[in-house]
């Protein structure tokens, strides 16, 4: 079972990838995007599940933005792989440092505390000049080891970054959902007095899944910068982390592969909405938001669900 | 000592309006349990009606002192009516959802209400400078300060020992105490909950209309301020206390006076502070300044 | 007989209220004790205390000669006392099967992996054999949620069983659950506790679960402990009969205790 899901991932991946080669520019630039956002609605995915839900991703997708930046920029450096991982490990100790506080919080309390963490790190961006204040500043393009398909196909490199980064991600988490830490998530959810009856601390519970969701925000900000070649200031403002919030909530939380599913789904709702009527795509926004609170509670994934136990019964 | 002097005023200033933003999102936190993303879209309706109306009014050629009130009806009709709409429309389809939902909901309906200003009002920014300025300015240690100003934070203090007074020394403020401490109780002794809600969210919506109209006379009204003005409404509230009114004043007046002396020392620490403060009073007291208890769970 | 549990001069004020004062107990290997008392008594305050959830206001509590006032829960489940709750603690959306395999994997490998699978075939037996100790196995599939009050009750203690404890405290195991069921559920507890050994504490508000089944009785009454002692004497002393059971009424308890 194990190693034809597997075969079954790699066939995927090899499909997405040649895919890149037959799908318009602007729709490749759309799914990289998309991926990249997905990391993050992943991370947010387990915190989720765990009964947390963080209006502050956005700091770990800025750190992770402007880690890419600022070691091109000053460093030279354009190493995809050396830069994501760069992204990820900054990630991983800003949360060490923060989660220690924050994962004392729950509900609103824990929202509007990493809500304050991410608004923290925007006014530091918007004043700073070295980093380009509210202009930002630009990326260069990624390197896989020196090599770039280059020119047109360019932005291609970035794509298969996303699609494999994903493809591992998911993977990963659907192995972690299945181990005792990933059912502790729930456990936490449904009765913290209980777990601590089991002998285990729940801080360090969700302690560890706040720093794992922080990485992968990190991973997520990295792509998107070696992809969109820019980076800003506003990937710390609450509304992105609000952004991702609603993507999780659309996608669902079922199914690893629901982010990927929802992200996808807003990226091609919002870039439609905003061409089509610029200034009522955020309504739009907003009355998809409120028809998923009210019909789809578990996001469009558990749609899918439906459909399949419609069609096996 | 003139640093002092400026930061403080500047300080007071800042809180006057913060606070009454503030105690509408609190009020309607203590009753209803929502945390209404949405209240920044009541400044900014408050704010654009109140230019716009001011505007349309001094181009018909009528005196300059009756734009004060044209502004507080501004505000006062515009909170009723988006309050109403929000309150009966939506709201009332979502109650008993889970907190955090709750908010989703209000964030939906701020998306919502972001275009729908864009759409009445345009993209363009709007001046209404005229009621600020009519005023003067007086001079004072060697600072100069708008009369205006200090009339708002005249107006903020009224308006604050109003709601004090209101809430404790008025039957209807006293039953919405009950309800803010503990709603079951309440309905089952008689009081109609639903109809207190109404009356809360639209009260709420608006103090953060009449925040807004009073602030634009002193500011370019543009898009986003609504957005701009929520996150700091949040930061007050919650330092002082979700539902807390005494709690949002101290608040206002902690965020005011941290951000003032940030501008006059540390400019470029003005947001930073503003959130620091947040993050080190939630460190000390994850329930705010003056937070309203719990009970025990085994 | 060695002394597992004691606490000595243990107190808990909330504010104005004395929740507990004074409490001297000690629980030895073996024993099986009863506590009665009427509501705000200091019954679960002092289960409350002795686990770690709250912090005493003053004394101090000794498990196998060490202090462990101020301890974590966590800690204290670590160190051999174990407890079930008066409204059981479960996972509420969870089947009973994933309560149970979380359970047991927190209370066996602390450690949490984040990779090994946790629903293995061995770990899944291993959780049917533990409810068929209770006879309960057929609800592993059902959500908590939908269970009957006696099943969750045996669920719960189930799951503090699994921390093999010294000593076990059960907060009104029989609370909620129909008169007729009260005595199987007790005898299945009370199988599964002298299969492990532990001592065992339990708090009670039926009088017949109690005479029936505890050697020893204490009753607690306004924070206090009034009486502490074989079952039938603490059941005739005239302060316990005026102030706890209402006994002074005449009324004589019908119930052969089994050890008897």
């Amino acid at each position: 079972m194990r190693s034809f899901t597997l075969l079954l991932m790699a066939l995927a991946t090899v499909l997405l990838l040649g895919l890149g080669w037959l799908l318009p520019g602007w729709l490749t630039f759309l799914l990289t995007i998309a991926l990249a956002k997905s990391l993050v609605v992943l991370g947010l995915l387990i915190l989720m599940r765990a009964g947390l839900v963080s209006f502050g991703q956005g700091l770990y997708y800025c750190i992770g933005a402007y880690c890419v930046g600022i070691a091109g920029h000053y460093f030279d450096t354009q190493n995809a792989l050396l830069l994501m991982l760069l992204a990820m490990i900054i990630s991983t100790l800003v949360a060490a440092v923060i989660g220690l506080l924050l994962c004392r919080y729950r509900d609103i309390f824990f929202a509007m505390f990493s809500m304050a963490f991410s608004m923290i790190l925007y006014g530091v961006l918007i004043k700073s000049a070295a980093f380009g204040s509210s202009d930002g500043f630009n990326v260069k393009p990624p390197l896989l080891f020196g090599w770039s398909p280059g020119g047109e196909s360019g932005p291609l490199l970035a794509y298969g970054l996303a699609v494999v980064a994903v493809m591992v991600v998911c993977s990963l988490l659907w192995r972690y959902l299945r181990s005792p830490m990933g059912y502790a998530g729930e456990a936490v959810r449904e009765n913290e007095i209980r777990v601590e009856y089991l002998g285990v601390s729940v801080q360090r519970i969700l302690y560890t899944k706040y720093i794992i969701a922080a990485a992968m925000a990190g991973l997520g900000g990295a792509i998107t910068a070696l992809a969109a070649g820019h980076i800003d200031p506003d990937m710390a403002y609450w509304t992105t982390s609000g952004e991702f919030v609603f993507i999780a909530l659309m996608g669902g939380t079922g199914h690893v592969a629901a982010p990927v599913v929802g992200a996808t789904l807003f990226e091609l709702l919002r870039t439609y909405a905003s061409q089509i009527s610029p200034y009522t795509w955020q309504m739009i926004l907003g009355i998809a938001l409120l028809a998923i609170i009210l019909f789809l509670p578990k996001g469009v994934w558990s749609l899918l669900e439906r459909i399949k136990k419609g069609k096996t019964s | 000592m003139t640093l002092l002097i400026a930061m403080l005023m500047d300080g007071l200033i800042y809180a006057s309006w913060l606070f009454v933003i503030a105690a509408g999102l609190t009020l309607i936190y203590g009753v209803m349990r929502i945390l209404n993303m949405a209240h920044g879209s009541f400044y900014a309706i408050g704010a654009y009606g109140g230019a716009s109306l001011v505007g349309l009014y001094l181009a018909g050629g009528y005196p300059v002192w009756g734009s004060y009130f044209v502004l507080l009806a501004a505000a006062l009709l515009g909170g009723l009516i988006t309050g109403l709409l929000i309150e009966r429309g939506l709201l009332r389809v979502m109650y008993g959802r889970d907190e955090v939902v709750m908010i989703l909901v209000t964030y939906a309906a701020l998306l919502i209400l972001e275009d729908v200003i864009k759409l009445i009002w345009g993209v363009d920014a709007y001046f209404a400078y005229q009621p600020y300025t009519l005023l003067g300015r007086v001079k004072f240690a060697g600072l100069s300060f708008a009369y205006y100003d200090i009339a708002l934070i005249v107006v903020s203090a009224a308006i604050g020992f109003l709601l004090w007074w209101g809430l404790n020394n008025t039957r209807y403020g006293k039953l919405l105490q009950a309800v803010i401490h503990d709603r079951d109780t309440a309905s089952f002794l008689g009081v109609n909950v639903t109809r207190m809600f109404t009356t809360t969210f639209v009260i709420g919506a608006m103090l953060g209309a009449l925040a807004g109209a009073l602030t634009a006379p002193g500011i370019s009204v543009m898009p986003g301020i609504g957005v701009e003005v929520i996150i700091l409404a949040f930061a007050v509230v919650v330092i002082g206390g979700l539902g807390s009114i005494g709690g949002a004043l101290l608040g206002a007046l902690i965020v005011g006076l941290s951000r003032s002396a940030a501008v006059h020392l540390l400019p470029d620490a003005e947001l930073f502070v503003i959130y620091g403060v947040m993050a080190l009073v939630l460190a000390f007291r994850p329930q705010g300044l003056f937070a309203i208890a719990s009970a025990r769970k085994i | 007989m060695s002394v597992l549990l004691e606490t000595r001069a243990l107190a808990r004020h909330f504010g104005a209220v004395t929740a507990a004062t004074d409490i001297n107990v000690s629980i030895s290997a073996g024993e099986i004790v009863g506590v009665i008392g009427s509501n705000g008594a200091g019954k679960t305050t002092f289960i409350n205390m002795v686990t770690g959830y709250l912090k005493p206001s003053s004394g101090d509590i000794l498990f196998k000669g060490e202090s462990i006032a101020g301890k974590a829960p966590r800690q204290v489940m670590r160190t051999g006392i174990c407890r079930s709750f008066q409204v059981a603690q479960l996972f509420p959306e969870l089947s009973v099967l994933d309560n149970v395999l979380i359970a047991y994997g927190m209370v066996k490998q602390p450690s949490l992996s984040l990779f090994k699978p946790l629903a293995t075939a061995a770990n899944i037996q291993q959780a049917e054999a533990l409810l068929d100790e209770y006879g309960i196995a057929q609800y592993l599939p059902e959500k908590v949620l939908t269970l009957p009050q006696g099943v969750r009750k045996l669920v719960d203690i189930a799951l503090a069983m699994l921390g093999e404890p010294a000593v076990l405290l059960l907060d009104e195991p029989t609370s909620g659950v129909a008169i007729d069921d009260k005595f199987e559920l007790m005898d299945t507890v009370m199988r599964a506790v002298r299969r492990c050994g532990a001592a065992v504490l339990f708090v009670e508000h039926d009088m017949d679960v109690i005479t029936r089944y505890s050697t020893r009785l204490m009753a607690f009454y306004e924070g206090r402990v009034l009486a502490d002692g074989p079952t039938t004497e603490v059941m005739n002393n005239e302060q316990v009969k005026e102030f706890v059971t209402g006994h002074h009424l005449d009324i004589h308890p019908q119930q052969e205790n089994i050890h008897a």
